[in-house]
Formats: C-alpha cells, sequence, structure tokens
C-alpha cells in the first residue's frame, strides 16, 4: 500500500516523493568482522511488527525522517 | 473449459500425526512440489505439509502465472529452463489440466542500452538451453497486435527479445494438481494449522511446535511464502530476506486476441490476456518491507498511464480486480534453496517475483536433497552461504518489475 508520510516541513506527502531507507541493525551476537560485514551487507532483520526506519523526502525538503511504522498494517505511529 | 475443474480434484485431507520423517512448511507451489517429488520419484511418504491458510492462498494464487527462462545468468538460465522443461510434461504427469499455453514472450526494450542488454539475453540463454533470439522493432511491430511503437513519444520501441519457451498456467490448477498428487500418495496436507515454533536441539532440528500439538522430526523444510523470515527466526537462522508487497490488476473481458505475453522493462510492467479473456497487467513493488496486503489507487493510476501508451486499445477496458501480494526478496534477486547452517532446517524462499515459474524445478531438486543428503548441481548456486562466499548472482534485470 503506497504510505503517507507527514514531513516537519511539507506535511503529510505521498510515499512517491520520498526514498526509503532501512536502519540496520546487527545482532551483537555477530562478533567475528567477516560475519559482521556479510550481516551488514546482506541480511535482514524484516520484522513483522514495529520497525524504526529512514524515509528521505527526495522531492521535496531533503531531509532525513525516522518513522515507527507497523509492517503488519503499513500504520505510521510516530 | 470447465470451470468445475476443482470438484473433481479427490482432496484427501490428512490429520496430524505426533512424527514425521519430514515436515513441509507451507502448502504453497513449492511446499507442494516438494511433497510430490518425495512421495512419487523417491518414495518417502511418511511427509507432513502444514498450511497456516489454505492450500495456494498466498503468493502461488497471487502470481501473474508466468513461466519463463529468459534470464541474464548461467546458473538461473539452467534452473529455470529445466522448470519450464518439467511445465510442459506436468499435464500429461499429474493428468490434470492447467491451461498451460506456450504462446511466446517478448521483452521489449526502449533504450539503446536495453538494445545490447537483450542481444546479450538472447546470446546467454541460447547457450544455456533456453530459446530467446534478439527480435527488431519492424518484427515487433508485426508481431504483437495493438502495439503503439512510439509510447507517448518519448518511448520509442527500439527492439527486444523474443521467448519462444515463454508460457502461462493456471496457478490454482497447478497447485490443486500436485496436492492431489501427493495425497494419493499418501502425504499429509493439513490446512489450518499454524507453526508456532521449531525445536532445535545441539543445532539439529528435532521437532515443530503447532497450534495443533507437537510433531517430532529430524528434517524441516520451510516452503513459506512471506512469512520465510519469521520462521527461519523460530529455528535461529537469518535470512538475506526483505518482504515488499506487489500488486497486479486484471481487466475486464477484452474482446479481441492477444495471443502474446509482453514486458517492457524500461515502462516497468508486463501483460498478457487470461484463458476467460481479461488482460492481465503488473507489476508493482512497494519500497518499504511491509506484509500488509492493501492494494491501493497509486499503484493502479500509475500502471494504467504506462500500459494505455504502449497499447492503447486497453485505454477502454476497466480494472475487474487488483490484488497484492508478499513478495521475498534477496539482495541479488535470485532464490535462496538449500541448507542452512542448522541441521535438518531447509529452506526454499527468495522466491520475490519468480517463485510460480519455478515450482516444478526447485519442487524437483528439493526433493532430491531431502531424499538423498546432497544439494542438486542445479540449486547449489543458490544456497544461503553464497553471499558469504562472495558468490551473489546479481540478475535484477531478470526480475520484470523493475
Amino acid at each position: 500500500m503506497s504510505l503517507r508520510i507527514t514531513c516537519p516541513t511539507c506535511g503529510p506527502r505521498s510515499a512517491e516523493e520520498w526514498i526509503h531507507g532501512e536502519m540496520f541493525d546487527v545482532p551483537d551476537s555477530i562478533t567475528n568482522t567477516d560475519e559482521w560485514d556479510v550481516d551488514r551487507g546482506f541480511f535482514h532483520n524484516n520484522p513483522e511488527g514495529l520497525v524504526q526506519e529512514a524515509w528521505f523526502h527526495l522531492y521535496g525538503c531533503r531531509r532525513w525522517v525516522v518513522i515507527t511504522r507497523d509492517t503488519r498494517t503499513d500504520e505510521i505511529l510516530s | 473449459m470447465n470451470e468445475f475443474w476443482e470438484a473433481k480434484v479427490a482432496l484427501q485431507w490428512g490429520t496430524l500425526k505426533p512424527s514425521y520423517d519430514v515436515v513441509i512448511i507451507g502448502g504453497g507451489g513449492h511446499g507442494l512440489a516438494t511433497a510430490y517429488n518425495l512421495a512419487l520419484r523417491h518414495g518417502i511418504t511418511n511427509v507432513a505439509v502444514l498450511e497456516r491458510s489454505y492450500i495456494g492462498g498466498g503468493n502461488s494464487g497471487r502470481n501473474t502465472t508466468v513461466i519463463r527462462s529468459n534470464y541474464g545468468k548461467p546458473e538461473p538460465v539452467r534452473f529455470y529452463q529445466r522448470s519450464l522443461e518439467l511445465y510442459r510434461d506436468l499435464e500429461a504427469e499429474t493428468e490434470r489440466w492447467m491451461m498451460h499455453d506456450e504462446r511466446g514472450l517478448w521483452w521489449i526494450t526502449h533504450t539503446e542500452a536495453g538494445r545490447r542488454t537483450e542481444i546479450a539475453r538472447a546470446e546467454i540463454n541460447r547457450a544455456f538451453g533456453a530459446d530467446t533470439r534478439f527480435a527488431e522493432p519492424e518484427e515487433i511491430e508485426r508481431e504483437i497486435p495493438g502495439i503503439n511503437m512510439n509510447p507517448a513519444g518519448e518511448f520509442p520501441v527500439l527492439g527486444g527479445s523474443f521467448h519462444a519457451g515463454g508460457a502461462t498456467a493456471r496457478h490454482d490448477r497447478v497447485v490443486w494438481a500436485l496436492a492431489e498428487g501427493a495425497m494419493r500418495a499418501g502425504v499429509d496436507i493439513i490446512q489450518g494449522v499454524e507453526v508456532t515454533g521449531l525445536k532445535v536441539e545441539n543445532n539439529q532440528i528435532v521437532g515443530v511446535e503447532t497450534t495443533q500439538g507437537s510433531i517430532a522430526t529430524e528434517t524441516v523444510v520451510s516452503a513459506v511464502g512471506g512469512h520465510a523470515t519469521s520462521v527461519a527466526d523460530m529455528a535461529g537462522v537469518r535470512l538475506p530476506i526483505r518482504t515488499h508487497p506487489l500488486q497486479a490488476f486484471v481487466t475486464n473481458h477484452y474482446e479481441g486476441t492477444f495471443d502474446a505475453i509482453v514486458a517492457s522493462i524500461d515502462l516497468g510492467f508486463y501483460v498478457s490476456q487470461t484463458a476467460r479473456g481479461e488482460m492481465l497487467g503488473g507489476a508493482h513493488i512497494d519500497p518499504q518491507p511491509s506484509y500488509s496486503r492493501r492494494s491501493d489507487h497509486h499503484f493502479i493510476s500509475s500502471i494504467a498511464k504506462r500500459i494505455t501508451a504502449l497499447f492503447p486499445f486497453m485505454g477502454d477496458l476497466r480494472v475487474l480486480r487488483q490484488w497484492t501480494g508478499s513478495c521475498d526478496m534477496s539482495p541479488d534477486y535470485s532464490p535462496v534453496m538449500g541448507r542452512t547452517p542448522v541441521d535438518g532446517f531447509l529452506i526454499t524462499t527468495g522466491w520475490g517475483t519468480w517463485g510460480f515459474k519455478a515450482i516444478p524445478a526447485g519442487g524437483e531438486a528439493m526433493a532430491e536433497l531431502v531424499a538423498t543428503g546432497t544439494t542438486p548441481e542445479l540449486i547449489a548456486p543458490f544456497s544461503l552461504d553464497r553471499f558469504a562466499k562472495d558468490r551473489a548472482l546479481a540478475d535484477r534485470g531478470s526480475s520484470g518489475t523493475h
């Protein structure tokens, strides 16, 4: 579903104006630096539930905004 | 055409037993094809297929039913060509009609760079057994009905590749036929049972927890679509997967005949005509990872602009239905099949936008892996450890949706 993300400067704008940015989160259990690099480069948490993510308002004010979203419903909580 | 075909399928639902040789999670095409091949090729029938909802209700029933092998790298071309050939014989083998129709796929381009890509695609396809050739714009104009050779004045058709093996089949019927064949051979297929946990001892799978009780087993195959990450998490396995919604639509009945499958990579869509006469179009991947299956208006308005630019006749049609599936996307746009770091836990995932066409070969290879314990050469390049070994198979240009 196409999201509407609220920008602090531009107000609510549709997702087509934004670039999605994932917050990478390598688990603490990975201590080997090679394994850490592989995980950082390719692996994802892909959670079913709340996720914190960054969106870049490319076709607007060109600022990053961090939101919390529920991946089960696409509801934006903050 | 018999629309009551499903009534003729002899589906005998199983009841859950306390232990199995093999438990397959996910009653979609890949799970059922694995069970089918285990039972019929390898004689392993003490198998359960656990489906949370109903069989074929996930991505197996939400895809756009295209079967093709025109990929851009040797390993996928070989793998999907095997699948395409198995599809040709699947109706005879299962004695079920799947509306399999080999009508050829046009993969057209609107840029000079795309022209070079398609020439290369045709060469690599022929080298590894797929029937693809480069086509000049004159041939495309002659062969594709109703095409506008200069869409919107900005995207002239500059050529493309013609993949003669491109086909479509009715996805539900593929699922039902495989389920019926597996059930007849003694496989328990159980609907409405959800996996809630996986038991691992000393890095070996020993059991599955479900909403209908525990099952003891030493082999679990996760053939889950959409929720693959959550199931792998239960065994402590991390996956290189992000799940994105993917949308598609059909129009009402088109009176003409559109006897081709056409994909335009630069305009970002593909279109074909279903057996009912509807025009089937897709697809759009939402940018954010999500498990939501809500469709939206942005998709339908943007794809309508692009499709009617190339096919003006579609402007007279109405959108009948649109829907969304959950696509498991891997970083290199190739599937992930085989072993995981946990013994006895096998996965077949990352089927993003290319899962339906791979059902027969994917099931055949996963069954062989379970039965013999060795990874078949055909799927060895798609292993989970390819990322750590720097052997990723980047093939985004062949996904058809980007």
